[in-house]
Parts: C-alpha cells; structure tokens; sequence
C-alpha cells in the first residue's frame, strides 16, 4: 500500500466547466418509462451534460484554467508545471498537455505532459503535480482534469449511456513551506477488462470489423470501438476496496475521521457511494454528491463536485478534505488535504 | 443467518412489487421489478446486512430466494 506525504505544496484554487448541453435521464429512451425513476433514484443520475462534437476535454480544462488564472490573478510565466489527466486526449500523438502549455499562454520552461488515468485521476494527478512541484521553491502548477466520456459510449446500450457525462476542471497548486497533502494509492490490473474500450488501441487495432454492433441483450448494443462496463464487477470493488483505502490513510496519517469536514468521492453510483458512507460511519451532510445534476464526469467528477457544491464554503475559510477516486484500471486512490480560502469560482458553461 | 431474516430483507429490498408476494420458494428472476437495478440494490443489502459479496454468476446461479440464501450462506 502506498502511503505518502507531499510536503511544502498548497491547493490555491479550484474550477470547473461543463458542455451548455444538458441530458434528462427521466427522457431516456432505452429505459422503459417505469425504469427510469428507479433508475435516477437508484443510481443517483438525472441530468448529463453532453460536449458537442467541436468541444474536447482540453477544450473544458481550459476554459477552466482561464477562469482560475484570471481570478488568481497569476503570472502565467511563473506555472512551472502542467499535468493533463484524461482518457480522451485531443489526439492518439501527440501529448494534449502541450497543445495546452501553447493555448493557456505559458512558459517553455513549463514541464507538461498526459496522464492516462479516469476515475481516480484527480487523486493520482494531485500526487504526481504535487511530487514534482515540492522541489521547486516558488514555482506554481496546474492540474487539468477531465474527459468527454460521451463520446466513448454508445448511446444504444442502457448500461453506460445514462451514467457519464462530460467536465473539465483546474486546479492550482503552489509551493508553500509548511503545508503538505497525505495519500493512499493503489492499483489491481486484475480486473482491467471491467471498464474497457477494446479496440482501436495497438493490442486490437482498428479494423472495420470493429465497428459492427452486438447486441448483448435487449438494450445494449455496442461496437468494440465504444466504452463497456461490467456494473456489478466495479459495485463489488467499490464495495471492497474504498473503506479501508480512506480508513488505512487516515490512521497512518493519525489524523482522526471526525475531524474531517467533507469526503468527496468519485460520483460513480449513488447506492455504492452510500454503502461506502455507511461503511465509513460518516456523517450525510459530510458528503456532498453532484451526479445527480452533473452525472459520472469520470476523473472531473471531484473537482466538479468541490465547485457545484462547496465553492462558497472553501472561498470563506478552511476546509479538511478527504477525497476519494476508484475506477477504471482498476485504480483507486485517496488523498487528504487543508484548504484556506482557496479560489473557488462558480461553474463554468461553454 | 436465517433463511427467514434473509427472505424478509430481499423483500424489503422492492419498492413496486408486494413484500408478502415474495417467499423463500420465489423465483425472483422471473419478478417484473427484478432487472440490473435490483441486482445491485441486493448485492449491497447482502453486503451490509449479511458482510457477503455476491458476483453476478451467484445472481444467475439462484432461481428462488432460498437458493440465493444457501450461495450467500456457504461464502
């Protein structure tokens, strides 16, 4: 189990946007009308937003970015560091971080490369931002965060189409003495076939076979270039692996559960999310959810549930959070970290 | 564990279909509430209530309630 510290780094800010599209599960066809409210209810999911097809993650994070420069005020030559988190990278080559480096105007002394990472890449993208950033003194980063999922599923199978949603996000981060974040990262590649898209990679590659549907049964079908998701595999894991990933962190770190203002999980599914804060013995009002508004972004969906539904309480003061991403990989991770009047704007639409 | 206690929780587990509809000898597959949606509200009742994980083989292996009982009794 790798628990860590990251010392002399500070969160200064965080934002968000989404697509002006906006999806009603309760007008979703594949399920039966009579399904669709135990559907929302169950799963916790009612409205999506969807990216249109010129709008790409890169597009989202840095839309984000611009917001949270400007607000911060920043001097964009002194961001040192630039870390993009996607599963829907702009292009196969080359790296969308250095599209990114260009479009936000920054340094070409500025590091900036992609991390392949999904539900637990917000986590993971902390950790890796903030591992390089300790050992600059003065230097300021950027994490960007996020996915355009939609385009990744088919929207004739009942089994994905209704749970993801696209989001950018923008985290800033600053070398600062005396501050530091704690994690808990793990990884079990077991089971990567559990979330999976099959083809079009360089172990199946793209051939026109690859583009037939299946139906696998009434109301999912799908071609192996689109996203598949085995339900019950990943509720399981959830199930399994997340109590003890936050219990062990907390305990190595001594820092005691009630102490901790919120826990942001990854907004997978909302009858496992519940399981798991029963589970952990938390408190409701400690756990804040946005799937139902902004559905699985998949690695934005912290970010996205820090802005929609905390942004006013870490601009005025300070915040203990534990946060908390598991997925597709499998990989999972925990982190926790001190806010203080952090910039939070409101969320952005494109 | 008991097969009584363990009925009576799977029937709490629906919402549109009668409790009293739902007996030991059920085969809840055949249900019309009984879809994905259940699969995963039992899964977690069984999780919390009897600490048991059930994969979907265990939920297509079972036909009455009582079957899924003797899987999650002998995990």
């Amino acid at each position: 189990m790798a628990v860590f510290s990251v010392p002399n780094i500070q969160v200064k800010g965080i934002s968000a946007a989404v697509p002006k599209q906006v999806e009603d599960n309760n007008e979703f066809v594949l399920l039966p009308e009579k399904e669709r409210g135990m559907f929302i209810n169950t799963v916790g999911i009612r409205y999506r937003r969807v990216a249109p097809e010129n709008v790409t993650a890169s597009d989202l994070c840095a839309a984000a970015a611009e917001k949270l420069l400007d607000e911060l005020n920043w001097n964009r030559a002194e961001i040192k560091i630039l870390v993009f988190i996607t599963q829907t990278p702009d292009y196969i080559i080359p790296n969308t971080a250095s599209l990114l480096q260009q479009k936000l105007g920054l340094s070409k002394t500025c590091i900036a490369f992609d991390v392949n990472l999904g539900c637990s890449g917000y986590v993971y993208g902390l950790s890796v931002v903030g591992s390089l950033l300790q050992n600059m003194p003065g230097a300021k980063a950027l994490l960007l965060v996020g996915d355009i999922s939609t385009a990744t599923i088919s929207m004739r199978d009942k089994s994905t189409a209704p749970l993801f949603s696209d989001a950018g996000s923008a985290t800033a981060l600053e070398f600062s003495k005396g501050h530091q974040v704690h994690f808990n990262l793990q990884t079990d590649g077991k089971e990567f076939d559990s979330i999976i898209i099959p083809g079009g990679g360089y172990r199946n590659r793209f051939n026109e076979k690859q583009l037939a549907y299946t139906e696998y049964e009434k109301g999912i079908n799908r071609n192996e270039l689109h996203m598949k998701l085995d339900g019950v595999k990943i509720f399981n894991f959830g199930l399994r692996e997340i109590v003890p990933n936050i219990d062990n962190l907390l305990s190595e770190m001594k820092i005691e559960k009630d102490s901790v203002d919120y826990f942001i999980f990854h907004q997978a599914n909302l009858l496992m999310l519940e399981s798991i804060r029963k589970k952990l013995k938390v408190a409701p009002e400690k756990v804040p959810y946005s799937l139902y508004n902004y559905g699985n972004t998949s690695s934005a969906t912290i970010p996205v549930t820090l802005v929609s539904k905390l942004n006013k309480l870490l601009e005025a003061g300070k915040a203990k959070l534990l946060l908390s991403g598991f997925g597709v990989g499998l990989s999972w991770g925990s982190a926790y970290l001190e806010t203080e009047s952090i910039v939070c704007p409101e969320m952005i639409e494109i | 564990m008991e097969l009584e206690d363990f009925t009576k929780k799977f029937a709490d587990c629906f919402h549109q279909t009668s409790p009293d509809s739902i007996q030991a000898g059920t085969e809840f597959r055949k249900l019309e509430e009984w879809g994905s949606m259940m699969a995963l509200i039992v899964i977690a009742m069984i999780d919390a209530d009897f600490g048991k994980t059930i994969s979907s083989d265990d939920l297509k292996n079972a036909t009455t309630v009582s079957s899924l009982f003797e899987i999650v009794k002998n995990k």
